[in-house]
């Protein structure tokens, strides 16, 4: 299997705290990866610097065998790596609609000319993508809400709507931050199996910032576990969970 | 015996947007209460309507006989109520001493030198991260901070929104054994939660709020046990976060 991403001997440091410490990893290309450790364990500071959020003191990121560690954040998604955020963010003054229709790329509405003429493809193409962001709302469960303002949605609403608008983008890798935190539970299982099935459709390879063991040992192929800003474990999901130093740094002992 | 909360027909929302269409809740003291539903069903608003924070339009709310269901935030946190939104909740530039300072405020001056030292007895990690700023901490700490801030107030009734949300498997546990101890003290919480099942095994009580309205109430293991609340709101268990069984 090629490696979609790969992260080597990254650091980053705040202050005197080295938030992350020589950390690499590796995401094959339709793989589901998930990144696992405390609470404070530098996945987010990875996340933030994988995605051009943050830029690493040390290291390099490489995405499709090209480096992207010095490239801004929109230059990065546009190349097909995005992510989603732990507090989801939305342009609250817009529709639930429109905050999807806004995230599909190859919009005939960027262009100047395309938008005066109105040719058929402009429209076809506008259609679909109103389509598509209608199907994407359906699944998270909020197409009864699509003509509403996104700041109305409550916080776990909101979690589900910066979903969709990832998936609206037709990524190569998403990096979703804690994708199931806030969200009720019967939901929690259908996103899932779409997060499963759009491997399996579209080769859409998954990176996966998680706290819920469940889901994190139920669809990853590889589990990286991170503490105190390194790597102190990578694996197939039964030997990380049965890895001495995981459960003594993250998972604890049962009350 | 008079409840320390009752809430009863309770209608709120945003702008033309109605969210609670006539919710009715009880709460005890030494009471974990819990609030499940799906997203969107209302019930961060019921504990903002709760603490002030969102006006309530009809209904009415009661704390301990005495009724404050106009009262606003600031007069409920004399009153003895308090409340943990889910992100937020810590003073991010101040160190973890002065968000302690900061919050013991509306505890009268003779007897605030015992409530800051109740709490670092609780949550020594007031001590320990002392001089640290609140904003460095890690998202484990920072609820465990957000925790003792509100109880250094002395309430009889904490609202908390999501204590468990973002924690690892150890922080859960951690912040879980907390809840525990502080209704040890005679505080009841009433606190929402997606990590359901282990919200409902730890309370006494819990209400599944849908569509801004009760849908189903019960002990925490009435509802753990009922088939339809299993499979409308609680799943096959992809959501439980926990440490595996052995």
């Amino acid at each position: 299997m090629t490696n979609l991403l790969e992260v080597r001997d990254v650091v980053r440091s705040f202050g005197g705290v080295r938030a992350v410490d020589r950390a690499s990893l590796d995401v094959g290309a339709g793989s589901i990866t998930s990144l696992i450790g405390p609470n404070g364990a530098g996945k987010s500071t990875l996340f933030n610097i994988v995605s051009g959020f943050l830029r690493a003191d040390e290291g390099t990121v490489s995405f499709e065998g090209r480096r992207i560690d010095r490239l801004p954040p929109h230059r990065i998604a546009q190349s097909g790596l995005v992510r989603t955020f732990q507090t989801a963010r939305a342009l609250g003054r817009m529709t639930v609609l429109d905050n999807v229709t806004l995230a599909a790329p190859r919009q005939p509405g960027e262009r100047l000319l395309r938008n005066v003429t109105r040719s058929r493809a402009t429209r076809l193409r506008e259609r679909d993508v109103r389509t598509r962001a209608h199907e994407l709302l359906a699944l998270v469960r909020l197409d009864g809400h699509a003509h509403e303002l996104a700041a109305t949605l409550s916080g776990g609403q909101r979690k589900l709507l910066d979903f969709a608008r990832v998936l609206m983008t037709e990524p190569r890798l998403v990096l979703l931050d804690e994708p199931m935190a806030g969200v009720n539970p019967v939901l929690r299982g259908e996103l899932l199996e779409h997060v499963v099935a759009l491997r399996e459709s579209h080769g859409v390879t998954v990176l996966l910032v998680e706290h819920d063991l469940e889901v994190v040992m139920g669809v990853s192929d590889q589990v990286v576990v991170m503490s105190d800003g390194a790597v102190i474990a990578t694996g197939p999901p039964d030997g990380v969970r049965s890895d001495a130093r995981v459960v003594d740094a993250y998972l604890g002992v049962e009350a | 015996m008079t409840a320390l909360l009752e809430v009863a027909g309770l209608e709120s929302g945003y702008g033309d947007a109605l969210v609670l269409r006539g919710v009715s809740l009880r709460a005890e003291r030494d009471e974990i209460v819990s609030l499940i539903g799906p997203n969107g069903a209302g019930k961060s608003t019921l504990l903002k309507t709760i603490y002030g924070l969102v006006p309530a339009r009809a209904g009415s709310i009661h704390l301990l006989g005495r009724e404050i269901t106009r009262l606003r935030a600031d007069r409920l946190t004399h009153a003895g109520v308090n409340f943990v939104p889910q992100v937020d909740n810590v003073f991010p530039t101040l160190s973890v001493s002065e968000n302690l300072k900061v919050s013991v405020l509306p505890v009268p001056r003779s007897e605030r030198a015992d409530a800051l030292a109740r709490v670092e007895a609780l949550f020594p990690i007031v001590r320990e991260r002392a001089r640290q700023q609140a904003g460095t901490l890690s998202g484990g700490q920072r609820k465990l901070v957000a925790l003792a801030r509100a109880v250094v107030t002395q309430p009889v009734l904490l609202l908390l929104d999501e204590p468990s949300a973002g924690l690892a498997p150890n922080a859960v546990a951690e912040v879980f054994e907390k809840l525990r101890e502080i209704v040890s003290l005679g505080i009841g919480i009433v606190m929402v939660e997606q990590n359901a099942r282990r919200a409902l095994a730890l309370s006494h009580r819990g209400y599944v709020l849908d569509m801004g309205r009760n849908a189903f109430e019960g002990t925490g293991g009435e509802l753990l046990g009922d088939p339809n609340v299993v499979a409308l709101y609680l799943g096959s268990g992809a959501g439980r976060t926990g440490p595996p069984p052995a």
